[in-house]
């Protein structure tokens, strides 16, 4: 016989109430592990997304005076002072720390290319990753196989890609061909206009536009897509100009305060809402405990006439809301890992949600935590009843 | 403080008189209950001195203030003056914490209405005193059955209150007031909830306790009853009317 065996033999004898208040709270903590769930792999999924939305890193030349420029690297003669990258740079960032989070690397050469009276702005290319990087980037007369993402066309040596007003200046469609340096070019593709400077571009295999500008061997820009749900983007920003000194490498801060500001917002609507689940669940504790411990007043004053201490009271009546709170945490950890695994994936095409025990940890915590502390108030006021409100009853 | 649990050994024997040791004493009790326009005085100063082993009727009709000195004698209701003295502690100017501890190491409650627990066994019901002590599980189950024993309901430990009745009730609560041993058992209308049979028998019962040397102080409205106990206190508007000792 222990002061357990009267908050659990309460437990049995109110089995009805005992169910109510279980099944409140645990909805309660099944709504905030749902939305937790949820939220959480939104964000991933976002920040999958995001990351490989656009390069989210450009590397650079260290340069100061930059005219003609394309994504802020001068392709002007004049800028004689720049120190091109290097093929083998794409090496090096191959093998920083961080490498895994790296999905993909863009390298690019570029400069002005004079044909006949014409300058054009030429840049060489890695296609696969271009396309893969430039996720908005559609063909003229293309229909996408997948939506929202363009696949390279077949590209080779010979073959070159416009940008759409450099195809209107050059008057060459998909299919033309196009003579540069003495050598005829098949035009693949020519790009939607997006309104940047790809518009005047013509893109080439990155070793021929090397030879045609002069720049074998070297790189005008590297542009990176790392994918930093799990990584702060400094530390790969730090890692890469750790391996090439030469460079300039800059994070892009719009895509990433973009992204911070989408998923805080996300993040703050899911504890607002947790709060409010959560406030309303505390609440049920407190009316539920406050009720019994009304219907327990006589037994409470004899518990103290008999020589129960107060702590003891608050004992009890706290040992029974940590008992009913624990099996609340535990049920509402289930149904919300339960229908988020079920119902997320159809409702909102989330997939690849799993159920995950630190969740399982911070839901039972959660839950006595808050039937603990609402039950606090009623545990003193059971405590602080007069043993002769008891004797009244005789 | 010793506790009674560690030195008091109860024996039930045929004739164990009372000695002349006091054991409780109320001095210049005064008790006043106030609402928001009215005030009624309850007691209007009580001295008393009962003695080890005796067996006190407190009688008196409705409204005499002998409830309100049965709640004063139990530590649970402080008087507006006057002192409580049982065992040469003021139990008055003890802390709530250890007025608590000296209700379950001086004191045995038992009510009209038995007050047992709905929900735990008789057995569980007589050893709830027992489970704030610090002790071994098995010696709480041993002194709880041997208090059942006393009692005449050791077959009957593991039955919840409602399958007792009213007398057995009774006599749970009776076990449950003896259990850790106090030196003094308080009773209000311990038969009031009872047929006279039950009745009877229920008294006998501290009748026989008393004769082992435990002091019993009841209140009752039962005349035939009180004339059986060794001292009859008879209670007037909140004044002691009468005091006999026989």
């Amino acid at each position: 016989m222990k002061l357990s065996s009267i908050s659990l033999g309460n437990i049995r004898r109110r089995l009805g109430k005992t169910f109510m208040l279980v099944s409140g709270l645990s909805i309660g903590v099944a709504m905030v592990v749902a939305m937790i769930g949820i939220t959480s792999e939104m964000q991933r999924d976002l920040d999958r997304k995001l990351d490989e939305f656009g390069a989210n890193i450009v590397i650079t030349p260290r340069s100061e005076s930059l005219s003609l420029s394309y994504g802020g690297v001068s392709v002007s003669d004049a800028s004689l002072d720049v120190e091109e990258l290097r093929q083998q740079d794409i090496e090096l960032i191959n093998n920083i720390e961080n490498n895994k989070n790296i999905s993909a690397i863009a390298p690019k050469v570029m400069g002005a290319y004079k044909r006949g009276e014409r300058s054009l702005l030429l840049v060489g290319v890695d296609f696969t990753s271009e396309f893969k990087l430039k996720k908005w980037w559609r063909l003229e007369g293309v229909e996408n196989a997948i939506p929202g993402y363009t696949e390279s066309p077949s590209t080779g040596p010979g073959d070159v890609v416009l940008g759409h007003n450099a195809a209107l200046t050059l008057t060459v469609k998909t299919g033309d061909k196009l003579t540069l340096g003495g050598t005829e070019y098949s035009v693949k593709g020519v790009l939607m206009e997006n309104a940047s400077q790809d518009d005047y571009a013509v893109f080439m295999a990155l070793p021929e536009a090397q030879k045609l500008l002069g720049k074998e061997g070297k790189i005008s820009m590297i542009e990176v897509s790392a994918l930093c749900a799990d990584c702060p983007i400094e530390d790969i920003v730090a890692q890469i100009s750790a391996g090439l000194p030469h460079a300039k490498v800059s994070a892009v801060r719009q895509a990433m305060t973009l992204k911070m500001e989408t998923i805080s917002q996300i993040v703050r609507f899911s504890v607002a809402v947790s709060v409010v689940v959560l406030a309303i669940g505390a609440l049920i504790v407190f009316v539920s405990m406050m009720s019994s411990v009304g219907e327990r007043t006589k037994e409470i004053g004899v518990l103290r006439a008999i020589g129960f201490r107060q702590t003891h009271i608050i004992k009890v009546i706290l040992l029974e809301a940590f008992v009913v709170s624990l099996m609340s945490g535990l049920l509402g950890w289930a149904i919300g890992s339960a229908s988020t695994i079920v119902l997320a994936p159809q409702l909102m095409g989330i997939k690849g949600l799993h159920l995950d025990p630190a969740m399982l940890a911070a839901a039972t915590a959660l839950a006595v935590l808050i039937g603990m502390g609402s039950s606090i108030y009623p545990a003193i006021k059971a405590s602080r009843l007069d043993p002769v409100e008891a004797l009244r009853y005789i | 403080m010793t506790t009674a649990i560690e030195t008091k050994e109860v024996i039930m024997t045929e004739e164990s008189p009372a000695n002349t040791e006091t054991i409780l004493s109320i001095e210049g009790i005064r008790k006043t209950y106030a609402s928001n326009e009215n005030s009624y005085e309850a007691l209007k100063g009580i001295d008393i001195a009962i003695q080890e082993g005796q067996f006190v009727a407190i009688t008196g009709e409705s409204g005499s203030g002998k409830t309100t000195l049965l709640s004063i004698l139990g530590a649970i209701s402080p008087p507006d003056s006057g002192r409580l003295i049982v065992d040469g502690i003021d139990v008055y100017n003890l802390g709530q914490e250890m007025a608590a501890d000296f209700r379950r190491e001086y004191l045995g409650f038992v009510f009209q209405q038995f007050h047992l627990i709905p929900y735990l066994t008789a057995l569980e019901n007589v050893m709830l005193p027992l489970c704030i002590i610090k002790m071994p599980a098995s010696e709480k189950n041993e002194m709880a059955i041997e208090a059942l024993g006393r009692v005449g309901l050791s077959e009957k430990g593991h039955r919840l209150p409602t399958e007792l009745s009213g007398g057995e009730q009774q006599r749970v609560a009776i076990a449950r007031a003896l259990v850790n041993e106090p030196p003094i058992v308080l009773a209000d209308e311990p038969t009031g909830n009872l047929d006279t049979k039950t009745g009877n028998e229920v008294f006998s019962l501290f009748e026989r306790l008393n004769k082992a040397g435990q002091t019993v102080i009841l209140v009752t409205h039962n005349t035939e009853l009180a004339q059986r106990t060794g001292r009859i206190i008879r209670m007037k508007d909140g004044l002691i009317e009468s005091d006999t000792i026989r």
